[in-house]
């Protein structure tokens, strides 16, 4: 009987050594005679545990992490004889980790060949779009309305009205484009998916194309993320080849196509009018609205703009309904959202769930506190572009509206932590200095602001003039806020104002500091 | 790995650029694929995109020079880029970076004299849950400690 494991070809999974794992698997079991059946998978998103193996059994898929390539002849020994081995952690559905989320979005992923289509298919894929298509396109918007799916790049627009007023602009072409330029730090939900689940973001873009009459999409993405633009490129070509995307899709009259772009290392084309003129060929300048991008986008043309985790959203939202996604959630925060825990921390990875939960239950209970073992002293939440927030703040639920009334936002879902070594008045200054980096140039509080800011904040750090200086940063912060053209200038002061607010006794002439995180 | 790259040659690079000129928004295509294929941009690339796809000189130079990416000499023989971003800070990425700068003798954004490493940051792999994270010729290491950089600095060097 040939044995089936399955390996990840995640990228957080190779960068920790998973194809060394795979050859071994593979050349002990070849010396053995043993025939062995590898597929590669996306990953579950319990990076700590990386690379994680599994073993196809009877009882389910068993788990065991993390290898190493020295472990294969032990992990083969153990496989075999269905005995024990000090990396063996049972059933992996069962794991307290993945078992309390709630996994709507990611419910393939780590699971399927993610360039299997009859896998997709066996998995519920398909269908949403299937249900779309004995729909009218005004039906498929209601749905997607209703379900109260809100944009998840950050901004937190309704979907359902954006694809509307696209619905309702007449043009003689529209276009769809995701937005899968994750430039922020400390996430990579969309890489993870464009790896180990790429057609629920084709199945979803193919519903927008059908529901606002749109033929053609462009999936923009970025240069640092070269595994994921390749295993997107090859699914579209396999659903292609299928009928799934091209003319009349799957046997109906709608034409849609896709392509994936390539951005070169610019996070300010993750701003959407930057990314449209990115995709003209264009400097990644940003663009002043109005006009919306739905009545004057890409090439002019009424366009859709979402990001990919909203797309992914959609497949399960056609399948089951919308009642059944909006039932998760809090407040004007419907559904699940795809969280993702990183930097210094003890359980990083990818945990989706309703939203509602607190900062402090995700960084405390599911992030199990800081890797080097320290207090946590402040978490980054949203990106670059987002607010420090404290412990005294960790009650906070994972909600749009909870997060902005304490002036942070929740952005693309990432959340960093810091051990108590950090110096705040360090990362307050790398906002302003990757602002001034980034900046596109285009306007002047962003393009100058920042490097006044970066200036600014080393004079309080050589304790010059402090309170004058911290009065002009929060003053320069003001101006930045309100005076910008995109979030790049206008959202940089929400690092550096949370760092100034909750962690102003970092700002003043430097003290030796704790020794650093290992 | 190391990346072999072709000479420049004009008319490769006529080639490449028609192949890509008919793409809506080609600019971009177009730049990814010369690099690719030369491992930098030449400057005198610029002005055949710019009559391929009917635009100006200037509009093409623009383009080129505002992405990080795009590199107007060769890089030397191997490029490490160390992520820079707050994931990879929190978890120690300064001390390493540091560390690399130190054992090569450069700073970041620079080449040693011997064109062998070109040292570089990156804002984010999407790897920030198993920082800090580094690229080497455009292989993927995470959990980068002293040991493992020191090791992937030497591979470099080679
Ligand atoms: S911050 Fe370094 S990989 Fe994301």
């Amino acid at each position: 009987m040939s044995l089936r494991l399955y390996v990840p070809c995640d990228a957080g999974a190779l960068a920790v050594g998973a194809d060394e794992v795979a050859q071994a698997l593979a050349s002990v079991a070849s010396q053995r005679g043993l025939t062995i059946d590898i597929v590669r998978t996306g990953s579950r998103g319990l990076y700590w545990l990386e690379p994680l193996i599994e073993v196809a059994t009877p009882a389910g898929r068993i788990g065991f992490g993390p290898a190493t390539s020295a472990d294969a002849a032990s992990l083969l020994d153990a496989i075999v004889s269905s005995g024990q081995h000090p990396l063996r952690l049972g059933a992996v559905e069962d794991i307290p980790w993945l078992k309390r989320q709630t996994r709507l979005t990611f419910a393939r992923c780590g699971i399927i060949d993610p360039l299997s289509l009859d896998d997709y298919r066996a998995h519920g894929g398909y269908r949403g779009l299937a249900r779309a298509l004995t729909l009218t396109p005004d039906e498929i918007i209601a749905e997607v309305t209703t379900s109260g799916l809100r944009g998840r790049g950050g901004a937190g627009f309704p979907t359902g009205i954006k694809w509307k007023t696209v619905a309702q602009t007449a043009a003689d072409r529209k276009y769809v484009i995701c937005n899968a330029d994750e430039g922020d730090s400390g996430t990579f939900a969309d890489r993870m998916l464009m790896e180990g689940d790429p057609f629920v973001l084709i199945e979803g873009m193919t519903i927008a194309g059908i529901a606002v009459g749109a033929t053609k999409g462009y999936i923009y993405s970025r240069s640092e993320y070269p595994h994921a633009i390749a295993a997107t490129a090859k699914a579209i070509a396999i659903a292609r080849k299928a009928g799934l995307l091209g003319d009349k899709i799957a046997g109906s009259n709608f034409s849609f196509d896709l392509e994936v772009r390539m951005g070169a290392g610019a996070y300010v084309c993750g701003e959407e009018t930057a990314l449209m003129e990115s995709l003209e060929g264009k400097r990644g300048l940003v663009r002043a609205k109005p006009p919306l991008p739905a009545h004057h986008g890409l090439f002019g043309k009424p366009t859709v703009v979402n990001n990919l985790l909203s797309f992914a959203a959609i497949p399960f939202i056609l399948d089951e309904g919308a009642k059944a996604y909006a039932d998760f959630g809090m407040g004007r925060s419907r559904g699940t959202m795809p969280i993702q825990l990183a930097g210094n921390i003890k359980y990083g990875g990818l945990f989706e769930t309703a939203f509602g939960i607190t900062l402090g239950e995700l960084v405390d209970e599911v992030g199990g506190g800081t890797f080097t073992g320290r207090p946590v002293r402040a978490v980054q939440v949203g990106g670059p572009l987002g607010a420090y927030f404290p412990r005294a703040l960790f009650d906070t639920p994972f909600d749009y509206e909870a997060f902005a009334t304490r002036d942070g936002l929740i952005g693309h879902g990432g959340i960093v932590v810091f051990d108590d070594t950090v110096d705040m008045a360090k990362q307050a200054r790398f906002a302003m200095e990757f602002c001034a980096i980034e900046s596109c140039g285009k306007c002047t509080p962003c393009r100058i602001g920042s490097t006044r800011g970066v200036e600014t904040i080393d004079k309080i750090r050589r304790g010059d003039r402090v309170g004058e200086n911290i009065a002009l940063v929060e003053d320069l912060c003001g101006t930045m806020k309100l005076g910008s053209l995109c979030a790049l200038g206008g959202f940089t002061p929400y690092p550096v104002l949370s760092a100034l607010k909750h962690f102003r006794e970092d700002f003043g002439p430097q003290q030796p500091r704790l020794q650093a995180a290992e | 790995m190391t990346s072999v790259y072709e000479p420049w040659e004009a008319a490769r690079g006529a080639d490449i650029i028609a192949e890509h000129s008919q793409m809506e928004g080609a600019t971009l295509p177009i730049l990814h694929a010369l690099q690719e294929a030369f491992g930098y941009v030449p400057e005198e690339a610029l002005p055949m995109i710019a009559s391929a796809l009917n635009l100006s000189r200037a509009e093409v130079y623009g383009v080129f020079t505002f992405y990080h990416d795009f590199r107007s000499r060769p890089a030397g023989r191997h490029v490490l880029k160390l992520c820079r971003a707050e994931a990879c800070q929190a978890a120690g990425g300064d001390a390493l970076a540091a560390r690399a700068e130190a054992k090569l003798g450069i700073a970041l954004g620079n080449t040693t004299a011997d064109q062998r490493v070109t040292l570089e940051p990156i804002y984010c792999l999407g790897l920030c849950a198993t920082a800090p994270s580094a690229m080497l010729d455009g292989r993927l290491v995470g959990r980068l400690d002293e040991n493992r950089l020191d090791a992937l600095v030497s591979e470099a060097q080679r």
